[in-house]
């Protein structure tokens, strides 16, 4: 079966010259959810509207549903549901006629009290968008993304406002959304997100792709971390050879030294085996497996760096 | 009623969902209720003594025809033009244009149901203003209310679309206030509206002829009074096409569906 969402050598270029989206490739397989993270500014917003339809791109090419999601709008339309990083509701309507007034205008809409109740809405039916609290919002404009149970959910900065129990409230909603079989594009800056939520991932970086992959491999193409004190009269050279035990990198501060290598487990073996036979106390010991957190902001300053 | 409709929506559906949303919120906005259905009748009744003091003899026109066709001129401006390009404004800051983009409503669905309910209400007041003027002014039943109802329809389609390219140079609700002028004063004074062409020295008239609303308010006077022979027709026809034309260039080039950032 092909692939729900394929992006291939995207481009997206503003009227001002900015390039904001520099030749992306990426798929996503039908219930998969996949998201993109990123800082702002990364591209992740350039690259969803693109997705949406909302604008054609510069270069390259994106199928939804195996369809232009620009030009042939109409076989994608139905099928596709959308929340803006900031919903674009009238302020002066409540929130049932928000809603109705969305389901009169999308094929196969959920009756709106059902919509609401998926949220959290229900109560506040009667309330006007303005009188609406910012996480309050988020979930309307998710009640109106699931109004028509759609095949494709895109979904930009779902969590953004919320608070804590919103936050998981939402990951929640959209876990079982992917149960259900829904595809989901996610776009976050938030790590623990990506990391609660998605089975593969991109990371942007100044409209490219710096990583991508299921998080694991994402975190896994990431050096682990060893960092201890040496004590008084030791120096690097008595430890063992540091090449076989994965070591790809060190330094050294005063007596702290930190390793980092791409085999944490034989590496923090062989120096324990080491230190116990040669009856050295290692303080402040830390051994620290990569994290996503740490592949994202290993990332942005090797970005940096090359600058 | 029910919304579980499984079925496909359609255009007209569609826009009417967009069209019922339209008119709540402009039955919420009391400074635009006021413009839409206050303002017309208060200017028509404010001109109406400087009318009844014109020399009109010579035209072969009548107070009430000279006032009719400018009364609805004022609905034309104010409930359609002046009130949408505030609608268009609004909406795109508020992202609402951005996110009705995002589903099945195409671009000109957007626009033309955000107009319906001004159209709509712009249409009864002008029958209501008609009958009025008919009844306060005694005038005789028009002689060819087609051309009449012509110029009702081209005028409203031209303010739809006049008023979407004027949102599209236009940044906020209060820039709204000001980006209406140069159409509403320039109708007022060239249009006929206040001042009949037939009344205005040729040099003069020929080139107010040319103005966007005069076409309208030409066929709607000439409605009443069945003056207008084909020739003209066929030119303020033209004119009122060429401008509509002008305007949706204007807006599929210009048209901005999300706030500057």
């Amino acid at each position: 079966m092909p692939d729900v969402i394929e992006v291939e050598e995207l481009r997206r270029t503003y009227a001002g010259g900015f390039e904001a989206v520099r030749g992306i490739s990426f798929s996503v397989a039908r219930g998969e959810l996949f998201a993109l993270l990123g800082t702002n500014g990364a591209g992740k917003t350039s690259t969803v509207e693109l997705l949406e339809g909302l604008a054609p791109p510069s270069a390259g090419s994106v199928r939804v549903l195996g369809h232009d999601p620009y030009t042939e709008r109409a076989a994608v339309r139905p099928r596709t549901g959308v929340m803006l990083q900031e919903g674009g509701f009238p302020s002066e309507l409540t929130v049932a006629e928000t809603v109705r007034m969305w389901a009169g205008c999308t094929s196969g809409a959920r009756p709106v009290g059902e919509a609401l109740e998926l949220v959290g809405l229900a109560r506040r039916a009667d309330v006007r968008v303005k009188q609406l609290s910012g996480g309050e919002k988020r979930r309307l404009d998710l009640a109106l993304a699931l109004l028509a149970r759609p095949e494709v959910l895109f979904l930009d900065e779902p969590t953004t406002g919320l608070d804590a129990e919103g936050r998981h409230t939402t990951w929640e909603l959209v876990r079982e959304l992917r149960d259900a079989g829904t595809t989901v594009l996610l776009t976050t800056h938030y790590l623990e997100e990506a990391e609660a939520l998605a089975e593969r991932l991109a990371i942007l970086h100044e409209g490219r792709i710096a990583a991508a992959g299921r998080v694991d491999e994402v975190v896994a193409a990431q050096p682990s971390h060893l960092s201890f004190d040496l004590p008084e009269g030791y120096h690097l050279g008595d430890l063992p050879p540091l090449g076989p035990l994965g070591v790809t990198s060190h330094e050294t501060e005063g007596r702290t030294v930190r390793l980092k290598t791409t085999a944490l487990q034989h590496a923090a073996t062989e120096l324990l085996l080491w230190a116990r036979d040669g009856r050295v106390e290692l303080r402040g010991l830390d051994i620290r497996a990569a994290s996503l957190e740490e592949a994202f902001l290993h990332i942005a300053r090797e970005q940096e760096s090359t600058r | 009623m029910s919304t579980t409709t499984a079925a496909a929506g359609t255009p007209a559906s569609r826009m009417k969902a967009l069209a019922r949303a339209e008119l709540t919120l402009l039955g919420r906005n009391k400074a635009a209720m006021f413009t839409a259905l206050v303002l017309p009748a208060m200017l028509t009744f404010s001109m109406s003594s400087a009318v009844g003091g014109m020399d009109l003899e010579e035209s072969g026109l009548t107070v009430g025809t000279v006032l009719l066709p400018g009364s609805l001129g004022y609905v034309l401006l104010f409930a359609v033009y002046s009130a949408l390009v505030g609608v268009f404004v609004v909406r795109r800051e508020e992202l609402v244009l951005k996110r009705l983009r995002t589903g099945e409503l195409r671009d000109r669905e957007i626009l033309a149901g955000a107009a319906l309910p001004a159209v709509a209400l712009a249409f009864v007041q002008c029958v209501l203003l008609a009958a009025g003027c008919t009844v306060v002014l005694d005038m005789a039943a028009p002689r060819a209310v087609w051309l009449a109802v012509a110029g009702l329809l081209l005028g409203a389609a031209l303010m739809c679309v006049l008023a979407a390219a004027t949102a599209a140079f236009t940044r906020s609700a209060e820039g709204a206030q000001i980006s209406v002028m140069p159409m509403l004063l320039l109708s007022m004074v060239g249009s006929g509206m206040v001042v009949p062409l037939d009344v205005m020295p040729d040099m003069m008239a020929s080139v107010c002829e040319l103005l966007p609303l005069s076409p309208a308010i030409a066929l709607i006077r000439g409605g009443w009074t069945g003056a207008l022979d084909t020739g003209e027709l066929l030119g303020h026809l033209g004119t009122a096409v060429a401008w509509t034309l002008l305007g949706v260039f204007a807006v599929r080039k210009w048209f901005r569906w999300e706030p500057r950032r």
